[in-house]
């Protein structure tokens, strides 16, 4: 079963083609990572599965993305609606300056849940689920920002989490952190993956080895490859995927 | 030897520079020791707490001081909303593009019109056209309209200061841009802009021209009890008793009690500021 699936997407930042004829299918509840050197549209093409991309002015898309069948970029579609179901963890943990606790909670208040039982539930089944609970269970009213960054990061996961969604987008998650913080998301990726679809995008290309089912290198604009990871990282079928992951450009 | 050349002209270079910051910081002391030099003996409770007395040659400046802060208040009550909302829209809804450009322009070339022009201005709009009448309500409309340029200055610039990572956050979340501004970004700015909105008080407690036409009245012996009532303001207090009056030697030193009244409010407003400011970023931190 496709969870997404997007058909010849392309995208333009202004002039700039920055997707090309992208076609990609994610099975539901499988790790996918995007892999490739800076500026290869990797992120792109991570933000216009939650239309993040929509924030930016001047910039045009053609081809389908669906998500469970349905076209997102369909009129009819309440974005807002669909950024609640597609959930996104950013590269720089973006903790809101708020506590701990109202931060988990934000997505529910925004979404309309006046409930503060079912709130404070969601709260700490979703800081359970990023395994930070144990942490911070006792300073749920502290400031996020004493956190360190990688429970920072952790937050943020649980943060969108909260909202129940069934995908979630993580743009770099784990590259402003060090290799504990880094091991603990990874570690904690794998246990997601049991009830998310989860999208990364990566640098490292040990993390997309270690975490992901299927991964896509992306270079200039086009996904070159795209396959099981294991596959992929031992017997690529292109030159260049080839190279990039031996390591002799990006 | 060169080396010796440069590390002399460096020093000429940086002594010219420290002299000139310094002598700026002198100068406002010269003036502060001045007018306390020659107001401080005027100063007691019944000059800060009485009217006027003997064609404005005795008394105190309590009216003046009521009225000042009605017009802050007032000024402040207008150019609040309208400042802020116009700073909202502009740095986070307005397209990039040539509206902002426009509204950019005219709000910085508003900022530049003379005071006296504000005055004029509110005359014909507030007191004669909207038939407020001389009061306390034009004066404060007209103040307002001066200092609203600067609050959507501060606005803009508080708003530009906040990352735009914690925009996506929210936005990512389904929160809506209108939810986004509200729960994240404003309680973020607010601190810049509570700042911005009091320095433009300062500013405003101290205006004349704008308020000569529209608000400000020569003598009242009472205070006003309605916003379309006048109002007497130190600023204009202060023009009137060192320019006009029967009997300069008794006046002379009651205007200098009032200049530093003046000062001494713009000061504390300036304190109260930066008070707020620190009480609001700790607020934040912790909420």
């Amino acid at each position: 079963m496709n969870k997404i699936e997007t058909n010849n997407v392309n995208f333009w930042y202004g002039d700039f083609h920055a997707l090309k004829d992208i076609s990609l299918d994610i099975e539901e509840k499988s790790v996918v990572a995007f892999i490739g050197p800076s500026g290869c549209g990797k992120s792109t093409f991570l933000r216009l599965l939650n239309r993040m991309n929509d924030l930016i002015p001047n910039t045009r898309l053609t081809g389908d993305i669906l998500i469970d069948g349905q076209d997102i970029y369909d009129k009819d579609i309440m974005v807002d609606e669909l950024r609640k179901n597609v959930g996104m963890v950013f590269q720089r943990p973006n903790p809101f300056p708020k506590s701990i606790f109202e931060n988990v909670a934000y997505g529910l208040r925004v979404n309309g849940v006046k409930d503060s039982d079912y709130i404070r539930h969601r709260v700490e089944e979703s800081l359970k689920g990023a395994a930070l609970w144990d942490e911070v269970k006792d300073k749920l009213k502290v400031s996020a920002y004493a956190l360190s960054g990688g429970q920072q990061q952790r937050l943020c996961i649980a943060r969108a989490m909260a909202v129940s969604p069934s995908v979630l987008l993580m743009d770099e998650p784990a590259s402003a952190l060090d290799p504990i913080s880094t091991a603990k998301v990874e570690e904690l990726i794998h246990e997601l993956k049991k009830n998310y679809t989860i999208v990364i995008v990566t640098h490292n290309m040990q993390q997309a080895a270690r975490i992901s089912d299927k991964t896509a290198f992306f270079y200039l604009g086009t996904m070159v490859e795209f396959g099981e990871t294991k596959r992929i990282f031992t017997n690529p079928d292109k030159i260049e995927t080839q190279n990039y992951i031996t390591g002799r450009f990006g | 030897m060169i080396n010796n050349r440069k590390h002399f002209s460096q020093s000429i270079a940086f002594g010219t520079f420290r002299f000139l910051s310094l002598m700026v910081a002198g100068i406002l002391f010269a003036i502060l020791g001045f007018i306390i030099y020659k107001g401080i003996g005027v100063i007691n409770w019944e000059f800060l707490t009485t009217a006027p007395t003997d064609g404005m040659t005795a008394g105190g400046i309590w009216p003046a001081i009521v009225g000042t802060f009605y017009l802050m208040v007032g000024s402040a009550l207008f150019a609040f909303p309208v400042g802020v909302m116009s700073g909202i829209y502009m740095n986070e809804y307005a397209p990039r593009g040539w509206v902002v450009r426009f509204i950019r322009v005219m709000t910085n070339n508003l900022s530049g019109i003379p005071s006296i022009v504000f005055g004029l201005f509110g005359m014909a709009l507030f007191v004669n056209y909207l038939g407020f009448g001389d009061s306390i309500l034009a004066g404060s409309l007209t103040l307002g309209l001066l200092c609203v340029p600067l609050v959507i200055r501060t606005t803009e610039e508080a708003l530009k200061a906040i990352p735009d990572n914690l925009r996506e956050g929210s936005r990512a979340l389904g929160a809506t841009k209108l939810q986004t501004i509200w729960h994240v970004i404003l309680p973020m700015a607010m601190p810049n802009v509570i700042t911005g909105l009091i320095l433009a008080m300062g500013r405003v407690s101290g205006e004349t021209a704008p308020i000569l036409f529209t608000c400000a009245a020569y003598f009242l012996p009472k205070l006003p009890n309605s916003v379309f009532d006048q109002c007497m303001a130190l600023p204009y207090h202060l023009y009137v008793i060192s320019t006009s009056g029967t009997n300069m030697d008794a006046q002379l030193p009651l205007a200098y009690g009032t200049a530093l009244v003046l000062i001494v409010i713009i000061l504390f407003v300036n304190l109260l500021a930066n008070a707020l400011r620190k009480y609001f970023e700790k607020k934040v931190k912790t909420n």
